[in-house]
């Protein structure tokens, strides 16, 4: 009777779901950021402070240091470095044609982190001037350098004739996350103290060296790279079908795929630039939309960004609030809340329905 | 009309097609029979541009190896031998991919494609959980979607289907093969590689024999379709007999020239 009931349903529109979750997740996310803005291990009260700013008082100047150059700051990064991380795996998703790719996971990251490591150790010996030409915006061009050289190799590799091996994308994944890893390795051998020092700072992979600076280095970037990739969606969409058929379909493959690699190294590399490797965001968030509003990639690219962000936000307030007035890697607690989500979707997959 | 003129693919040093010519017309069902590893399906993946080969192929004065993708969807739809999909798309959402990005995704046709290969009502299933030949519908009717008129503004277009009814049971081989013939009959074109032998002699007009990457013969199903044509390009003994009601022939394989052991 439920199969016959199941059969003549009326089918229910997920395009029309996935545009009214727009709006919701604009709610959520701007929640997210009011509670980042009024939250802080100082217990400066937002408030407080607006509200004296509404009478016509004068805030503290600890107070006004607090709010606008530590929590907004680190909020905006929080939005941009989450939306980065989201948009980035699901259009991998897309490209890969699977929900398991990750830049995290497949040594995107790991070559935009080693992108990163080759401007600080050796980016004075870059051949051109680059060092000077580039100044501050050095380190996430070469993270963005990167991560677009693993993104191409890994392609280049994981997909034969149009369809993507899942056993050698993950292989292939692992393999060039160890060759970065070792030569990332070397630069360290081979840095000197005062490198090393801020190595370490920028590796701790957290949100705590937020600054307006970083935020317009890596704002922008992310901005245009997230913008790009919701033209992607038709092609994205088509590319589910495989390489030929998307082709059949009067998709543009080629290109499709180009501007993919380069969106999602734009966006990871400026994420990695400002905020080290945080895993998950990127395989959590685009697979919760997909069980809500389904694989349609024009309101999933959206929906990704707005959902990563938020995601991130909270992460970070809970980061900031667990070990008050110390605070935890962001990375762990992303770690924490998404690896056992990532396990139980590879448990999913035994159930019959695939992803 | 499509055509292809010396057609020659090799993988490697092995030829798959050797010095191949192919003409099919509009308004009229083409199929392409032969031996396993006879060159069929590689065949129409050098006619959809799929495969880089040597030679020129055409659809519709196109030439397919310069038309850019879109321009080449608008006349010709591609059904593969099948198609495992990555994500959980429910069956209308994978009709809609034929629609293209310039038509209004607020049309009925998906539904109308849906009803026509008899799956009316599976909108909302997930096309993961439906079996083989489902699958396969879904897809044929995706393939409708794409190039739902048969003529438009006086080009006649294609369908290129690749085993289109190897995965179904008979009753929707039939339903699958008369979708074929009336595109055909309302004078878009139809290729179609088979390996059904009563099912092309059935429904094609037009038959083309294919043995070590050549085509032997092509003419009308009563031409190809004989004793010894057969025997030569499958390797065994064939007997042609007249069906017992209706017009058409019935095909009875006799014992296989392979060696046993």
């Amino acid at each position: 009777m439920a199969v016959a009931e199941q059969g003549t349903a009326v089918p229910v529109d997920r395009r029309t779901r996935a545009r009214q979750m727009h709006g919701v997740l604009l709610v959520v996310l701007l929640a997210a950021c009011i509670t980042s803005l009024a939250t802080g291990a100082s217990g400066t009260s937002l408030w407080a402070a607006l509200w004296a700013q509404v009478q016509g008082q004068q805030i503290s100047l600890t107070e006004a240091v607090v709010l606008w150059e530590i929590r907004a700051p680190r909020t905006a990064l929080a939005v941009c470095v989450g939306a980065a991380l989201a948009v980035s795996g699901a259009v991998m998703q897309g490209l890969f044609r699977n929900p398991l790719a990750d830049p995290g996971l497949l040594g995107v990251s790991a070559g935009a982190g080693l992108g990163a490591l080759v401007a600080i150790v050796i980016g004075g010996a870059l051949p051109l001037g680059l060092a000077a030409a580039l100044g501050d915006a050095l380190l996430p061009v070469m993270a963005f350098v990167g991560a677009w050289v693993s993104m191409t190799i890994l392609y280049a590799i994981a997909t034969r004739s149009g369809r993507t091996s899942v056993a050698t994308m993950l292989l292939a994944g692992i393999a060039l996350g160890a060759l970065t890893g070792a030569v990332s390795g070397l630069l360290v051998f081979h840095a000197d103290d005062l490198q090393l020092r801020e190595l370490t700072f920028w590796s701790l992979g957290s949100l705590s060296g937020s600054s307006w600076e970083k935020v317009l280095i890596a704002g922008p970037l992310i901005l245009v790279a997230t913008w790009v990739t919701t033209t992607l969606a038709h092609g994205l969409n088509g590319l589910a079908l495989g390489e030929a058929s998307a082709h059949h379909i009067g998709i543009p493959v080629q290109r499709t795929k180009n501007i993919a690699i380069l969106a999602v190294s734009a966006a990871t590399g400026a994420a990695v630039a400002v905020s080290g490797g945080i895993g998950f965001v990127g395989i959590v968030v685009p697979h919760l939309l997909r069980l809500a509003t389904g694989p349609d990639h024009h309101g999933l690219l959206i929906n990704s960004a707005l959902l990563g962000a938020s995601m991130l936000l909270l992460a970070d307030i809970v980061a900031r609030f667990v070990v008050a007035p110390a605070e935890l890697p962001i990375g762990i607690v992303t770690a924490v809340l998404g690896a056992p989500f990532f396990l139980w979707i590879l448990l999913r997959r035994r159930t019959g329905v695939d992803l | 009309m499509i055509s292809a003129r010396i057609l020659t693919l090799r993988y490697g040093r092995r030829a798959v097609l050797e010095g191949l010519d192919f003409v099919a017309k509009p308004g009229a069902l083409t199929a392409i029979v032969g031996p396993n590893g006879s060159g069929k399906t590689t065949l129409l993946k050098a006619l959809t541009g799929e495969v880089p080969c040597e030679g020129d192929v055409s659809v519709e004065g196109l030439d397919i190896a310069t038309t850019p993708a879109w321009q080449l969807a608008g006349t010709r739809a591609v059904l593969p031998q099948s198609t495992p999909m990555a994500f959980p798309f429910q069956a209308i959402e994978v009709v809609r991919l034929g629609l293209g990005r310039s038509v209004s995704n607020d049309t009925s046709l998906p539904h109308q494609a849906l009803e026509r290969v008899g799956l009316g009502g599976y909108e909302a299933r997930f096309y993961q959980e439906l079996s083989g030949g489902e699958q396969q519908r879904v897809q044929l009717a995706r393939v409708l979607c794409q190039v739902w008129t048969p003529v438009l503004e006086g080009t006649p277009r294609w369908l290129l289907l690749d085993e289109p009814v190897s995965s179904l049971d008979i009753g929707h081989q039939l339903q699958v093969m008369e979708i074929a013939r009336d595109y055909a009959d309302a004078g878009g074109g139809v290729i179609a590689v088979m390996h059904d032998l009563n099912l092309s002699a059935m429904f094609a007009d037009e038959v083309a024999l294919m043995k070590d990457g050549t085509i032997v013969v092509q003419g009308s199903p009563d031409e190809v379709l004989s004793d010894d044509n057969l025997s030569f390009a499958y390797g065994c003994t064939v007997r042609t007999r007249s069906a017992p009601v209706d017009k058409g022939w019935f095909f009875l394989p006799q014992g296989s020239s392979a060696p046993r052991l």
